[in-house]
């Protein structure tokens, strides 16, 4: 704790080339994943670290004077951050936030990709499928040939199989035909 | 211009109250929809089926065809 105050004091990113002294045993070099980092997420609205690190001269005053209240300002001192865009509100919402709401959220065109990929590979499946089909699987047996499914469907209606809504409710036995 | 506070409490409730008496009312509007299109058809269906069945001339068309073990066909 006391050496993260000590190291605000230096300023928020230039952490990285110093180095933070632990109990008076040795130095360690504070690396930058390490520090407190600046990200856009909608559920985490205000990040630890505002964007802009390293203000310019004039950035710096402009932050000087932000703290103020802005009536303070003079009114050649207005038009002339004006000017320079520093004190549109747009501005200084950019030093603190890099994106804003409606900028993080917008969505990608990756869908399109995704899309693309499913395509390509359920096409790469077909082939291989269509190769296994000629070159790998047996012959099929032989109760799919006609002669044989006609004995089984004429044992079926024989046996009367689902007579009330099903397959024998739909065969005529009197014509000896299916229902039309 | 400040803008107004956010519901903070009560969400989960808001949504219970609006969401369950729908999804109460739907399922039993499936339920009713598939019990009078489903099952009441199916029910009269076999009840009609068997009004009229005869089940001796429906045994002996089966035994002639040869589909039985226990009897043969008539005449052999």
């Amino acid at each position: 704790m006391l050496a993260t105050r000590a190291l605000s004091l230096v300023g928020k990113r230039a952490i990285s080339t110093s180095i933070c002294v632990r109990g008076g045993h040795g130095v360690a070099k504070v690396d930058d994943y390490a520090l407190p980092a600046y990200f856009d997420r909608r559920e985490n609205p205000l990040p630890d670290v505002q964007f802009v690190t390293e203000l310019s001269a004039v950035q710096k005053s402009l932050k000087e004077k932000e703290k103020g209240s802005w009536a303070t300002l003079s009114n050649e001192e207005k038009i002339a951050l004006w000017e320079t865009q520093l004190l549109a509100p747009t501005r200084v919402y950019r030093i603190s936030f890099k994106q804003s709401f409606a900028e993080m959220n917008e969505g990608t065109k990756e869908w399109k990709s995704v899309i693309a990929g499913m395509f390509f590979f359920i096409g790469m499946t077909g082939l291989v499928v269509l190769w296994q089909r000629k070159f790998v699987y047996g012959p099929v047996p032989p109760t799919f040939e006609s002669e044989w499914k006609e004995k089984e469907v004429q044992r079926m209606l024989d046996m009367r199989i689902n007579p009330v809504e099903g397959f024998s409710a739909k065969w005529d036995y009197e014509n000896k035909e299916w229902k039309k | 211009m400040s803008l107004a506070k956010p519901a903070m409490r009560g969400l989960l409730g808001k949504r219970l109250r609006f969401h369950l008496p729908i999804a109460f009312a739907l399922s039993l509007v499936a339920a009713a929809a598939f019990k009078y299109g489903v099952t009441e058809p199916r029910k009269q269906a076999y009840a009609d089926f068997y009004k009229q069945y005869d089940t001796t001339k429906e045994f002996n068309n089966m035994r002639d065809a040869g589909v039985f073990e226990s009897v043969r066909p008539t005449g052999e």
